[in-house]
């Protein structure tokens, strides 16, 4: 705060100068106060010509205004208005006063007056809307005033009459964002034209102006936001507007027949042109319906998007939609939806198409064939075929919303929606699938359905690929030869892009637990068992074999005459994977087996499962090791560390919590190493080789604690703690190093005093988690703090040497859940053998496509390197739109990186990697802390000490091979 | 507002209508029919004039789209016959319409060895006449008849054109598509409330179905042909139909990352797909907002079709004109592809009777050629309807866009006009 008015103080300082400054160079002896108004006030006098009036205007609307000189300004601005002839400089001043009254602090009321003044003799009709504009600045700065509100929306209400459409605009506008919405204060005005204000907007519906007939539908829809109920009289009028000329005001009139529809749902209206009567909610889908073939997109959008909001309307309008009534030469046509109906319910499977198969049927009587319908017919066939994609999208989105709420209807709605699945934009795809899964509680895939479905599997699109994966999972297949199917197409999409496999398990996971009885008689066929003959066994690392064990598994645990069916092998199988692919393999009972699953598997609970209790222990063993000898101490670090890495490759989900416990352990590992008595006593001349591991080590030590802070997602305080713990062990560690190799003390001093500055801002910023902490290293350094200030250099560095060897280590605990962040580089490949030819001194664009998971905030972390053979190396920071995010926790980067060097002989590789770039002072540590309470200090604090900015490479490098050509001449 | 039809007023051909609006005649298009071979081809023009200068009689010809049945007679008309006023088209019209005029006069004189027929001299001539126009540019052709064009689909470069002389005015829709497809949009106009609008009816009894369902079909069978083995053909026209399904699979192939070899055969297609590669605005969303990255007319996955590619092994889709299978590289390939069961050829649109390819689709599986030879087909015979005319739906949305006072229906069967008549008097 203190550093903020320290600015302000500032600020206003320079300002004085300048004002003085510009009053020397134009020789005119004025004492100026440093105030804004008397400033602007002599230089509004000092205008000649409007154009320069005009300049010194804007000038001062560049600057911000403090509260307390608003009114002055305004005051001055006014006494200019009705001075100036010029209608430009009024407009200018009048917006002025509208930037004005929105200074916060300041109330508006004192000048509300005089802004109504100047508008009786106001003969500009821009000027005049303008300083209506201001007036609705004014009114809705003061919210608890109705009496004031009251005297606008008259004002307003006079001016309606003006023959400016710009003038008549703002004053509906006024009247939408202030007219009185409780009936209460309606009655209290004396006013008759301030009473009925719904009544004064929807007479200009009909306005001759298709701007002022925009405003009043908006100005409706505004009152309604601000909780008036709209009266039911005017849904005629808005049905009238559906037909305007003008594209804005259609738009306004659907939303405002969609309003009304939720209003009076259940009103009746009359059918024009005959006796019938509907729901409103019915006849206003109806309308909206028909606008989804609207000349214009805008509105078509708009129109498809309000459609699926409408979940009372009656099933039999909402079927309706999807219904085209097909005719070839008069006689009726069944669609190809219908003919794949009949296919499949008569038995028969793709015979063929044969010329004329779609031949027309029985005639058509043609006076009941109603071309345009009143109704909603079709709306949604339209709308699915529309030209733009967002009107597509737009209906897709409907169809959904609607669909979720009536299970009929999703029913019905499936063809359609997997038709969507081939269309040629890639956005409307992906929804159409995500929409299907949505719904896919409500509906069973047909078989020639699910043929369709599956045809999208070849997809080379990764996304529409998992998306449809996703879909699978969670869809219900109505008969074995479907299962199959699926299971068919899976394998070939496996075998097309292997790099699916993780997701295709997953998906054959849930397609066997939730189909069991479909998969039991494809048992046998599956596994190609034989009743005599024994068949060779599969290769177990063969992932499509896996997949088909995948799905076998699964259904087999909720249908225990399955294994029955298992030869030898797939037990053995089944054994293999139930340890190596836990997550996907669940726990069977077995006959016959030495039911080792069966016996534990009701006892455990998720949170017991046997490698996260394997984990447990082997920490729990790490931490008591303080009564072991310093060799076996370093062994069983080894041991566990090892243990924990190959942990994490098994349980993908405990992944995250092994690597994060195996880098403390390999940190404190390094430190032992380098602390080893036996070293640091030898003989001077071996100092060096001594000197380069401890200082390794600590290097290493603190990129290990960057990264186990910055790269995993879930790390709480408790462990930043131990992270910046073992930091200050390192520096530590560091600085002893120093000491024993550098000669003379100048140095030292600095380092001494630096490393102490971090002990006491590790004190700051983890005071409350200090009591945790006993016997560490840290707190025996704190007790020794007051010797440490006064003593020299060498001193400071033996206290630290054996502090850092008595210290005891500290445990980590280990929160609920830990990721961390991976990141995966899909293109490119790497394998490419063709070099990417391109001129030297020209870019070359090359693709890269990367999922990452687990990384928060990728657009400000998330980079690219390339590194090219000579070194150089090149950081690309990826715009932020290049990242997607298709599930919680997982991000897409699909980028494109500009490649270019000089000219070489021959082609080469250059390597691309992502990085995550971190900054300290971001860390989670700095933000917890209450700024008040140490924020002077902060000032004194070196900059560099809390900003270190570093990068982390979280993927694997891919080589790419390029080759810059010299340029031809 | 007077209209006479020299041409096309109740069937499909020869499209050729007179508008007489506040004094100013203007001509429709000037189309020629492809059914006969004598005087009956071209519009009857001395009907205009009666013996009069047809420069001083019409104030303007307008040409909606590059379709023979459209412009076919215009080198006739204007050479010939004898006519040096302007004749407005857009862009694109311009472009393509000499190369299909030139083809047309090679068969008919260089094949059929007819004699008073235009010449190439002739057809570059006429060119010269045009004045291009582009989409939405209100044309003062004089003082008081100004012109206007909207888009319309159907082909590249088709268009709907406005006429106005004082307060009156007319739309002629020319062929129209309301539909969008692969490679164009649909066709729009404003609210432009004219006195007369002048619709084609080709489909006014019919209601098509969706064309998600269709397309899916042809991906389908072809996409199923391809895995198997086996070869594709499909005989197309040069122009039209053809790009649409070369996008339809291009687009497909990128998707599912197939590796068969797509042909195209050369010639006029060749040409035609430059011109659709230069008016990238005339296209459909997709392909505008696209060709900045790439234009989707160059081809990534069909490559130009060699005639010795015909024999080679595995599988393959091959375009070849002309669609009938009446003649030339459609029907060789056809000769050596019919005997394998795995081959497939797909007609993707209408075929007039006599022909091998209405043959092929009315079931018959033993075909004589010349020469007395019997050609068993064994091959799989599809049948896919890609038509780009607005059906009865969408000759109602474009009434109901525009708003007319009174509507025409040309270009159709005169049974088929009655009933959408009917409608349009019952709904309007």
């Amino acid at each position: 705060m203190a550093a903020h008015l320290k600015k302000r103080v500032y600020e206003e300082f320079t300002k004085v100068v300048q004002q003085q400054h510009e009053d020397l160079t134009t020789k005119k002896l004025r004492l100026t106060k440093p105030s804004k108004s008397a400033a602007l006030h002599v230089d509004l006098c000092k205008a000649t010509s409007p154009a320069d009036a005009l300049q010194y205007l804007l000038q001062f609307a560049r600057k911000p205004v403090e509260v307390e000189s608003v009114e002055g300004v305004v005051r001055i601005l006014l006494e200019h208005y009705y001075k100036e002839n010029d209608a430009s400089v009024r407009l200018k001043i009048a917006s002025l006063l509208g930037l004005l009254s929105k200074t916060a602090g300041f109330s508006p009321d004192c000048i509300m007056d005089d802004a109504i003044n100047t508008l009786q003799n106001e003969k500009s009709h821009q000027v005049l809307a303008q300083l209506l504009d201001t007036l609705l600045v004014i009114g809705t700065k003061l919210p608890e005033n109705p009496s004031v509100r009251m005297r606008l929306v008259e004002v307003a209400c006079k001016h309606l009459t003006d023959s400016s459409h710009g003038v008549r605009n703002k004053c509906l506008q006024l009247i939408g964002c202030l007219g009185p919405v409780e009936k209460g204060v309606a009655k209290e005005a004396e006013s008759q034209a301030a009473k009925d204000v719904q009544k004064i907007i929807g007479d200009h519906f009909n306005d001759q102006d298709p701007r002022v007939r925009t405003a009043a539908i908006k100005a409706m829809l505004q009152l309604h936001e601000r909780g008036l109920k709209l009266q039911q009289a005017i849904y005629g009028q808005a049905c009238k507007l559906l037909a305007d000329d003008y594209e804005q005001v259609r738009s306004a009139a659907v939303q405002l027949i969609w309003v009304l529809s939720q209003l009076y749902p259940e009103s009746i209206v009359p059918i024009p042109s005959s006796n019938e009567e509907i729901r409103l909610v019915d006849d206003a889908f109806g309308k909206i319906c028909h606008m989804v073939s609207d000349g214009s997109w805008v509105v078509r959008v708009q129109a498809a998007k309000l459609l699926g909001s409408m979940q009372q309307v009656s099933s039999h309008f909402l079927e309706q939609t999807l219904d085209k009534k097909l005719m070839s030469d008069l006689r009726r046509k069944r669609t190809a939806h219908e003919r794949a109906k009949e296919l499949y319910s008569s038995g028969e499977f793709s015979s063929g198409r044969k010329w004329g198969d779609d031949a027309p049927k029985e005639e058509i009587d043609t006076g009941a064939v109603n071309l345009i319908e009143s109704g909603a017919c079709g709306a949604f066939v339209h709308g699915l075929e529309d030209e733009m994609y967002e009107v597509r999208i737009a209906a897709v989105e409907a169809l959904c919303m609607l669909a979720q709420s009536s299970p009929s209807f999703a029913e019905k709605c499936l063809d359609f929606l997997v038709d969507m699945f081939n269309d040629e934009i890639e956005e409307v795809r992906l929804q159409s699938i995500h929409t299907m899964r949505k719904i896919s509680n409500n509906i069973t895939l047909r078989e020639d359905q699910l043929d369709t479905v599956l045809a999208v599997l070849e997809d080379s699109s990764r996304d529409i690929r998992e998306a449809l994966h996703e879909l699978l999972c969670c869809t219900n297949v109505s008969t074995k030869e479907g299962i199959h199917l699926a299971l068919v197409e899976l394998l070939k999409n496996l075998t097309k892009y292997p790099t699916d496999r993780e997701s295709i398990w997953k998906c054959l996971k849930f397609l066997g637990s939730r189909h069991p009885t479909l998969v039991l008689p494809l048992v046998p066929e599956l596994l190609s068992t034989h009743p005599f003959f024994d068949t060779p066994e599969p290769d177990m690392d063969d992932p499509a074999y896996i997949a088909v064990l995948v799905l076998i598994f699964n259904a087999a645990k909720s249908c225990p005459t399955m294994p029955a069916l298992f030869s030898d092998h797939t037990f053995r199988h089944y054994a293999y994977l139930r340890d190596s692919l836990s997550h996907l393999v669940p726990p069977l009972r077995l006959p016959g087996r030495k039911l080792v699953s069966s016996a534990v598997s009701p006892s455990i609970t998720p949170h017991e499962d046997p490698s996260q209790q394997f984990l447990h222990q082997s920490l729990e063993r790490v931490y008591n090791f303080q009564h072991l000898d310093p060799r076996g101490i370093q062994e069983l670090l080894e041991f566990t560390i090892r243990d924990l890495q190959r942990l994490g490759e098994l349980q993908s989900e405990l992944a995250g919590m092994a690597d994060f416990t195996a880098t403390y352990l390999q940190c404190q590992l390094l430190l032992i190493k380098a602390l080893q008595e036996k070293l640091w006593n030898v003989a001077a001349p071996l100092y060096l080789k001594q000197n380069a591991l401890a200082s390794a080590a600590a290097k290493q030590i603190l990129e290990e604690t960057y990264k186990m802070e910055f790269m995993y997602s879930g790390v709480e305080s408790r462990q930043v703690v131990i992270i910046h713990h073992m930091r200050l062990q390192a520096k530590a560690l560091q600085l002893i190093v120093t000491a024993r190799t550098t000669r003379g003390v100048e140095p030292l001093f600095g380092m001494c005093e630096k490393f102490l500055q971090e002990v006491d801002s590790f004190q700051r910023c983890f005071i409350s988690e200090l009591p945790h902490m006993q016997g560490s290293f840290v707190d025996k350094l704190l007790d020794l703090m007051p010797r440490l200030v006064t003593s020299k250099p060498s001193e400071v560095v033996k206290i630290l040497q054996t502090t850092l060897r008595q210290s005891t280590f500290l445990h980590l605990p280990l929160p609920e859940q830990l990721h961390r962040a991976t990141a995966n580089i899909i293109e490119p490949t790497g394998e490419s053998d063709n070099p990417l030819r391109f001129t030297s001194g020209l870019v070359v664009a090359l693709d890269v496509d990367a999922t990452l998971e687990h990384v928060q905030d990728p657009q400000g972390t998330v980079k690219v390197q390339v590194l090219y053979p000579d070194g150089q190396a090149q950081l690309i920071h990826p715009k932020p739109a290049d990242f997607r995010n298709p599930g919680p926790g997982r991000h897409r980067l699909i980028t494109q990186v500009y490649l270019s060097h000089t000219a070489w002989t021959e082609p080469c590789q250059i390597e691309v990697r992502l990085l995550l770039a971190y900054n300290s002072n971001r860390s989670k540590a700095s933000t917890r802390i209450p700024k008040s309470t140490w924020s002077e200090s902060l000032e004194a604090l070196p900059p560099s000490e809390n900003g270190i900015e570093g990068t982390i490479p979280f993927s694997k490098p891919v080589k790419v091979y390029i080759m810059p050509k010299p340029a031809r001449r | 507002v007077l209209c006479c039809r020299a041409g096309a007023g109740q069937d499909v051909g020869r499209s050729c209508i007179l508008v007489s609006i506040a004094g100013k005649n203007v001509m429709l298009d000037c189309g020629m029919h492809m059914g006969y071979n004598d005087d009956r081809r071209f519009p009857d023009f001395s009907y205009i004039t009666q013996n009069g200068r047809l420069t001083d009689f019409l104030d303007c010809v307008i040409i909606s789209h590059f379709h023979l049945d459209h412009c076919g007679a215009l080198p006739y008309f204007s050479e010939m016959v004898g006519y040096d006023g302007p004749i407005y088209m857009t862009h694109p019209t311009k472009a393509i319409c000499p190369i299909l005029l030139e083809d047309y006069r090679k068969i008919t004189v260089d094949k059929k060895g007819e004699t008073n027929f235009f010449t190439s001299q002739m057809i570059k001539d006429c060119m010269k006449k045009v004045v291009a126009v582009h989409l939405h540019q209100t044309v003062q052709v004089d003082e008081e008849l100004e012109i206007k064009a909207y888009y319309a689909g159907h082909v590249l470069g088709a268009a709907m054109f406005q006429i106005k002389v004082g307060c009156e005015s007319v739309v002629y829709t020319g062929d129209y598509n309301m539909t969008p497809d692969r490679h164009l949009g649909a066709a729009w106009i404003d609210k432009c409330r004219p006195d007369l609008l002048i619709s084609e009816s080709t489909y006014a009894t019919t209601i098509r179905d969706s064309k998600r369902c269709r397309e899916r079909d042809f991906l389908k069978k072809v996409h199923e042909t391809v895995e198997r083995g086996g070869k594709v053909l499909i005989p197309v026209f040069a122009l039209g139909r053809a790009q649409e399904l070369c996008i339809l699979l291009e687009t497909f192939w990128e998707r599912m990352n197939l590796k068969a070899p797509i042909y195209f055969s050369t010639g006029l297609t060749e040409k035609a797909n430059h011109y659709y590669k230069l008016f990238i605005t005339w296209t459909n969303q997709k392909i505008r907002k696209t060709f900045v990255q790439r234009n989707m007319f160059e081809f990534k996955h069909i490559k130009a079709f060699d005639r010795a590619f015909a024999d080679n092994p595995g599988p393959m889709v091959v375009f070849a004109t002309p669609g009938m299978l009446h003649a030339g590289q459609s029907l060789q390939i056809f000769r050596k592809w019919a005997g394998n069961e795995k081959n497939m050829v797909i007609m993707p649109g209408y075929c007039v009777q006599g022909t091998v390819g209405h043959k092929i689709l009315s079931g018959q599986r033993k075909l004589e050629m010349e020469g007395r030879q019997i050609l068993e087909v064994k091959m799989q015979v599809e049948y896919m309807s890609f038509s780009a005319h607005a059906d009865a739906k969408g000759i109602m949305q474009l009434i109901r866009q525009a708003e007319p006072r009174n509507v025409l229906l040309v270009h159709g069967e005169a049974k088929k006009m009655e009933f959408l008549k009917q409608k349009i008097e019952q709904e309007f």
